[in-house]
């Protein structure tokens, strides 16, 4: 009895710290998305938490100071006094704050503390950043022309044009070399093996100029074909490592008998090895998904500065470097790129987390 | 693993020719010439076309994925008409040939002419032996970078891992245990372009009362005086930059961790606490043992990982205030000063680096019975 009291009280501790450190985990990432709703203007003067009921200074009754006031002498008011400067910002007297309502009228506000439950929120930010900002550009001649820059949605279909088969491609080729390398003998399979496993710690960094001077050769630069390859090469060892143990571990008496009925390795591969590395497939796919989706060095190396080809990681570095102030396009832009993501690792969170355990969980 | 399936008689009909028919050979070359031919064709119209975007999202796809699949259709067809014997030579070729071929074109190749590079001045013109290594290493900004570089390697993995599995075994004892684990592990999906704007939000600053970043707020809540955390306050600002690490990778390590606590045996847990042993011990002396091999490995990842970083730093402070890592000084050197000695030889530098986690790795995958 006394046990199981103990253990009981040991779960809410251990819930109690869980949560907190979820509360953390998640309070970023909430902040970002509380932000990308909030107007422009007040992103910038007040922090993202404002969304929710808070105390706020609301204008009360208004007094009228007599017209004789010297503004450059300490001021009285209610029998105190403030000086100019502090009237400006607001002073707070026992529960209310006082503050300049007219300077020239020489009126002070009595301000009081209220609730204030309606948070302002907007849709707008996404809607300018989808569609592109507008900028007014002045002419030689002093008129004004207004000009729409591009929009994320361009970029939007970059990033899946580029993500989707960079990932089938890396993932396939792996597959059909993890199923030579597990279940058929040639000479040169060790080493293969080996330097491929090898190449998993290399630093894409060494890669990347020697590419790029093929690439600018063969006219691959700001190409898809390019992208895709680039793509594939930096994530092929780990993929292949990983459906290396996945297809090694399947039963062999598996294809014998696709292979007395006189199957193909090839057609056995489609038909039967395909098949049953679904789990594992899902689980590498959504990985090198999310990491080409998310990527940014290979992106900024291989593509080059056109909008028509630029992907979202781009263009949101782009706004991060050189508008610090649209806070409000940075906020909506960021969570569309993250938009994505999240849907695929919620919906799919089962194959992730399975297949996780099976590539690198062996005891 | 050990006995090798032996494919037994082909499809019907080319078991009869023993010898290398001339039909097959032209079959062959010419079923990959046409590889090449179509799909450069198909290239070349996609990087001329002005298709409407979508459009060209759409095709692009299908092209991308259905191309590998045809490619290692036809060639395992064209291999197929060959006798027996030869076919099971090459087959095989032709199922890791294009994994090789691409790894070492854009991977192995490239690492070695980086090493050649390294050896020569700015321009790769000169051959200059060793002395942009040991410029590098009396470089102030380089010794910040390596410096940093440590930091990272050091802080931020050893913080993940702890972290991974602090919240590995408290979630496997609580009753919240999937949402938790969605709430940690959701970083990871994040870019860390997005990742830089959600910590801005966090790191901000401006002088004065109102503060509209978290930790200024918090800060100045409590009565203290706000900080630039990311600029100003060297050289911690480091720190607060590997916290966005720790945060998007602790998640990583927690799901693995957190399988392997599960593949640990019921019954030697339940005879440790019959024996009256406490959790704590129970957590050091049987389950850490038990996944110290998982430990190893995630630990490799993220070392591995975090040696490379780049976008964190990219994007929070571009290397300024001293946060300038290897990886950031190098896309600097190499495409802003266009100095290639210099930037080979970080990559280099980095590589070398890394070369311990490679022979750790090997090593295992040894143990494991890979090879």
């Amino acid at each position: 009895m006394v046990g199981k009291k103990k253990r009981k009280s040991s779960k809410t501790v251990v819930n109690l710290i869980l949560g907190v450190i979820c509360f953390i985990w998640i309070l970023p990432t909430f902040g970002l998305f509380a932000s990308s709703f909030r107007p422009a203007a007040d992103i910038l003067q007040t922090g993202w938490w404002k969304v929710f009921p808070h105390q706020e200074w609301k204008a009360g009754e208004t007094l009228q100071l007599s017209k004789d006031v010297d503004l450059r002498q300490p001021i009285e008011v209610n029998g105190k006094t403030y000086s100019d400067d502090q009237l400006k910002a607001g002073v707070k007297a026992d529960d209310s704050r006082l503050m300049w309502e007219n300077r020239r009228a020489r009126t002070v506000n009595v301000q009081e503390q209220g609730w204030k439950a309606t948070p302002d929120l907007t849709l707008d930010n996404y809607k300018n950043v989808l569609s592109g900002k507008e900028y007014k550009l002045k002419e030689a001649d002093g008129s004004e022309t207004v000009q729409k820059g591009s929009g994320l949605s361009q970029a939007f279909w970059n990033t899946l044009t580029i993500a989707v088969p960079a990932t089938v491609i890396p993932v396939l080729i792996a597959s059909f070399a993890a199923y030579a390398f597990a279940w058929l003998r040639f000479p040169g399979r060790k080493t293969l093996f080996v330097i491929i496993i090898a190449m998993l710690v290399i630093p894409i960094q060494v890669a990347l100029i020697p590419v790029l001077k093929d690439y600018t050769s063969l006219g691959l630069n700001g190409s898809y074909l390019g992208i895709w390859l680039a793509h594939t090469a930096f994530g092929l060892p780990l993929v292949t490592y990983f459906m290396y143990n996945f297809i090694s571990q399947l039963p062999k008496d598996l294809f014998e008998s696709a292979f007395i009925d006189g199957a193909s390795h090839f057609t056995i591969f489609s038909r039967l090895i395909l098949p049953l590395s679904v789990p594992a497939l899902a689980s590498i796919g959504i990985f090198q998904f999310l990491w080409v989706w998310n990527d940014y060095l290979v992106s900024l190396i291989f593509i080059g500065n056109q909008p028509s080809v630029q992907v979202m990681s781009m263009k949101i570095a782009d706004l991060v470097g050189s508008r610090g102030n649209d806070w409000h396009l940075l906020t909506s832009a960021a969570f569309i790129s993250m938009l994505m993501p999240l849907a695929i690792f919620f919906l799919l969170q089962k194959y992730f987390v399975r297949g996780l355990m099976g590539g690198s969980v062996k005891g | 693993m050990d006995a090798q399936i032996k494919p037994e008689a082909g499809a019907p009909g080319t078991q009869a020719k023993q010898r290398i028919s001339g039909r097959a050979v032209l079959l062959s070359l010419g079923v990959l010439l046409a590889n090449i031919v179509i799909n450069g064709l198909i290239f070349l119209f996609f990087r001329d076309s002005t298709l409407n975007p979508l459009l060209t999202a759409v095709l692009a796809v299908l092209w991308g994925v259905l191309g590998v699949y045809l490619i290692y259709y036809t060639l395992t067809w064209a291999v197929e008409q060959y006798p027996d014997r030869i076919r099971r030579k090459v087959l095989p070729y032709v199922f890791v040939g294009p994994a090789v071929i691409i790894l070492g074109w854009l991977l192995i190749l490239p690492a070695l002419r980086t090493l050649y590079l390294s050896f020569f001045n700015a321009s790769s013109e000169k051959f200059v032996g060793l002395s942009n290594y040991a410029a590098i290493f009396s470089d102030h900004l380089m010794a910040t970078a390596l410096r940093n570089n440590l930091l990272w390697v050091f802080v931020g993995t050893l913080a993940c891992v702890c972290f991974g599995l602090l919240i590995a075994i408290l979630a496997d004892r609580s009753s919240y245990e999937r949402i938790a684990k969605s709430i940690i592990f959701m970083p990871m999906a994040i870019s860390f372009v997005a990742a830089g704007v959600i910590w801005k939000f966090v790191y901000y600053y401006q002088p004065g009362d109102e503060q509209i970043g978290l930790l200024n707020a918090i800060v100045t809540y409590f009565g203290g005086e706000p900080q630039a955390w990311t600029s100003m306050l060297q050289p911690w600002n480091n720190f607060f930059l590997i916290i966005i690490l720790i945060w998007m990778q602790t998640g990583f390590a927690m799901v693995i961790f957190s399988a392997a606590i599960k593949g640990v045996p019921d019954d030697i847990l339940e005879a440790a606490r019959v024996d009256g042993a406490g959790e704590v011990k129970i957590f050091f002396g049987i389950m850490i043992p038990f996944i110290s091999s998982t430990i190893l490995t995630v630990t490799t990842t993220i070392i591995v990982f975090t040696l490379k970083i780049f976008d964190v730093v990219m994007v929070m402070t571009g290397g300024q205030y001293d946060t300038e890592v290897v990886a950031t000084q190098f896309y600097r050197q190499f495409f802003m000063y266009r100095n290639f000695g210099y930037g080979s030889t970080l990559a280099i530098v980095l590589l070398i680096a890394v070369l311990p986690v490679i022979l750790i790795n090997l090593r295992q995958f040894r143990k494991q019975g890979g090879f």
